[in-house]
């Protein structure tokens, strides 16, 4: 994998595989100190023309629990104000030799526009209301964790699909790992055309009961230049998730951040059927996962490392730490987590 | 072309075109001549291989090469005055001479708008100097664009302007447009229309439909524009006005104008290459080249304005040359300007992809290039004796890939670069003279 561009580049083996990596990371948030080597001496440079916090942070976190270098470039207060093109700030950055580039920007499109532009890894961390795929990853992953298999699990996505990256991503994500996707909102705020997407249209949420996973979309304000409902309370009078509507086996999930009391009712956000900061959590391990993939992983997969392979230390110690941790399938636990490699 | 379209004088052609299939839809010709251009007239058509170079002719062979009258573009946008960065007069007009044009009209979305008399003198007066094939000018309908106020079309006839648009800032107002539909009785000139609703196309970027569902990128209903045809073709009717709808891009506007036609209302349309031969398909991988108004609609769209180019529900092919420059062009799909350029690929284009495909006869595709000239009060332009020569030369069996060579537009921003054409324009006459020739064409004597 030479970047992720968007969630349609990955067939099922390949979210699998990030998934499972991910589980493999998990337990590396969870040691006294929380980093391996395995990025070591790489640079990811996070390239950010909106305003994100969770995303940035947790991409942020990722690299760092991987030893990689860090920079931060967001797009106000910088040249960019200045009236740099994206092309020209990319070329600029570039120069830099950054490994990877983690971008989020508000245009569709923009990240494979820049995988064109430079050798980076590309990452997307959202274009416009195209896609947003780390999300997806970590949503199954979350799914996964809760469901064990997502196979068969109707999952109702709900509220302002138009508007929302994370809804094309995570539609096309679900149903590759078997699920079945049925979308629901505001016919105002239901694409035209969605239903190519392989997904069902609602526009109430009267059958709601058959949704096993019901996933939350924020009502994206600032993205609303224009009324798309009559009013919040009428769309939460509709639309919002509660314990009305919900059963507490059905598994509630959102993207962040929670516009508390209108898309969803406080009461299930702090239920235990929300898998909210679970979803969080996940978002650090799976965007590991993923930079490691991209700097570490199937780059250059040869026939021969194909297979699980555990390689002795003293093997290890020969290749040095990092650079030759490259078979996405034959690299060994141990050489990934393993302190002593780094040290 | 006539008086009305201005252009740098060039030398008259003396030439023998020896063994060309000349097809002239409206002259009824099809067969293989040859052509003798004295003084930049038509002088002779006699059979093939029967003619010799007189002294100081040059003899071309054609060897059944195709000749065509001209053709004529009443959509382009040369960019001038304020953004000759995109395009200018000369650079526009070698672009139209390339793709076998002997004549283009241009649109007056220019910075500033053409909108008053003494700018449209002014770019006359630069045509004289700089365009290699003739060019009229529409002037805008509403001063600035605005939508507001209409310019002084009666001054604005006297000095030149063949009709009135208000393209790329369509009039959204029903009583502004029946205002310059009344006030055409008495200036005259032809009022062409981009259709679009911007209450419905709003902030949309590509076709609305499964594509811009999957992009996430806010789409354009057809009904944007297909309302906007119904609309201004009863504002027609009702005021027995001379309406010509710019660059129909779906089924339901086709059927708008069908519906206009049979009530006898003078309304006429015209389609690109680009409407005729992509769809929103083709803006999957959001090449900013795709991005074009009206979007790319859906196949089905496709094959209705197909059907009706052949039905001569719409009546002849623009190509809605709109250059931008590569910055411009090379960001983000939503961020780009809409537009492409077409006039160096129109015939190629349409003769890979409707012709060779068995969709459209030659002829009809010949009459449908040449036919916007008439329609904005122009002559024809037609291969006879003792005419002015406008005329083509065409290689059917050469292929090409568009843009491999560069472009004679400053602009390379043309949705058919990379795409393996058959037909090449090898020589276009404008007005008499010679102003386009492949370099390929060298001339077998000079006598």
């Amino acid at each position: 994998m030479r970047h992720l561009l968007s969630i349609e580049d990955l067939d099922r083996d390949a979210i699998e595989r990030i998934v499972a990596r991910a589980a493999r990371f998990a337990e590396v948030s969870d040691r006294e100190i929380k980093k391996v080597p395995a990025l070591r001496g790489r640079m990811v440079l996070n390239l950010f023309y909106e305003a994100s916090t969770r995303t940035r942070s947790s991409f942020e976190l990722a690299a760092k629990r991987l030893s990689a270098d860090v920079v931060n470039f967001a797009a106000t207060g910088s040249s960019v104000e200045k009236g740099e093109s994206l092309k020209d700030t990319v070329l600029t950055l570039s120069a830099h030799k950054p490994d990877a580039i983690v971008l989020r920007t508000p245009w569709a499109g923009a990240a494979e526009l820049v995988s064109g532009w430079c050798s980076a890894a590309i990452v997307n961390a959202g274009d416009g209301k195209h896609e947003h795929p780390t999300q997806a990853l970590l949503d199954v992953y979350t799914l996964r964790e809760r469901l064990g298999a997502i196979d068969g699990a109707s999952i109702w996505i709900v509220g302002d699909v138009a508007h929302s990256r994370v809804a094309r991503s995570n539609i096309i994500a679900f149903q590759r790992m078997g699920a079945s996707v049925t979308v629901a909102g505001p016919p105002t705020l239901i694409p035209r055309g969605i239903e190519a997407l392989g997904c069902d249209v609602r526009y109430t949420l009267a059958e709601l009961a058959s949704a096993d996973v019901v996933y939350a979309l924020r009502m994206q304000r600032e993205r609303m230049s224009e009324t798309w409902v009559p009013s919040l309370r009428e769309y939460a009078a509709w639309y919002q998730l509660n314990a009305g509507r919900l059963t507490p086996r059905q598994v509630l999930m959102h993207p962040g951040p929670v516009n508390r009391g209108v898309e969803l009712s406080g009461e299930v956000l702090d239920s235990p059927q929300a898998a909210v900061t679970a979803q969080v959590e996940a978002g650090v391990v799976v965007r590991m996962a993923v930079l490691y993939e991209l700097l570490a992983g199937a780059s250059a997969p040869s026939p021969r490392r194909r297979g699980r392979q555990i390689a002795p230390a003293s093997d290890r110690a020969r290749t040095g730490p990092g650079a030759e941790l490259s078979d996405a399938e034959g690299v060994p636990d141990a050489a990934i987590f393993g302190m002593q490699d780094g040290a | 072309m006539t008086d009305a379209l201005a252009y740098q004088p060039c030398t008259p052609a003396d030439v023998l075109l020896r063994d060309v299939r000349v097809l002239d839809p409206r002259a009824g010709l099809d067969a293989r001549y040859d052509v003798r251009v004295r003084g930049g007239l038509v002088a002779e058509l006699a059979a093939p291989e029967t003619l010799r170079a007189d002294p100081g002719e040059e003899l071309l062979e054609g060897r059944g090469c195709l000749l065509v009258p001209a053709f004529f573009d009443p959509h382009v946008h040369l960019r001038t005055p304020g953004q000759e960065h995109k395009e200018d007069i000369c650079t526009g007009t070698s672009a139209a001479a390339a793709g076998g044009f002997a004549g283009v009209l241009a649109m007056p979305n220019t910075d500033p708008v053409l909108d008053s008399a003494p700018l449209l003198r002014s770019l006359g007066e630069a045509a004289t100097r700089q365009a290699r094939v003739p060019v009229g000018f529409l002037a805008a309908i509403t001063r600035g664009l605005q939508g507001e106020q209409l310019t002084e079309m009666a001054e604005l006839r006297e000095a030149g302007a063949l009709g009135f648009t208000d393209d790329g800032r369509p009039v959204q107002s029903a009583g502004m447009l029946r205002k310059a539909l009344q006030y055409q009785r008495l200036c005259g000139g032809v009022i062409a229309l981009h259709e679009e609703d911007t209450t419905l196309s709003r902030d949309g970027t590509m076709h609305e439909g499964p594509v811009s569902a999957a992009l996430g990128v806010s789409g354009i209903p057809t009904l944007s524009e297909s309302t906007m045809v119904a609309r201004d073709a009863a504002l027609a009717g009702y005021e027995d006005a001379r309406v010509h709808f710019q660059h129909l891009s779906c089924s339901a506007s086709v059927e708008a104008v069908a519906g206009a036609k049979a009530r006898g209302w003078r309304v006429s349309a015209e389609v690109t290459p680009h409407h005729l031969l992509l769809t929103d398909e083709h803006v999957r991988g959001m090449d900013t080249r795709m991005k074009m108004h009206p979007p790319l609609a859906s196949e089905q769209d496709r094959r209705a304005l197909i059907e009706g180019l052949r039905a001569g529900t719409i009546d002849c092919v623009a190509t809605d040359h709109a250059p931008h420059a590569r910055e411009e062009k090379e960001v983000p799909f939503e961020q780009a300007p809409m537009g492409t350029t077409g006039l160096e690929t129109a015939f190629a284009a349409l003769y890979t992809g409707l012709v060779e495909s068995g969709e459209l006869p030659l002829e009809l595709l010949v009459q449908r290039m040449t036919a916007g000239a008439q329609l904005f009060g122009l002559p024809a332009p037609t291969i006879a004796q003792g005419q002015l020569a406008n005329m083509t030369l065409i290689d059917l069996d050469a292929s090409w890939i568009a843009g491999e060579h560069g472009w004679h537009s400053r602009s390379a921003s043309c949705c058919f670069a990379g795409r393996r054409l058959r037909g090449r324009v090898m020589l276009t006459f404008a007005a008499g003279g010679i102003v386009h020739r492949e370099q390929a064409l060298s001339p077998v004597a000079v006598a």
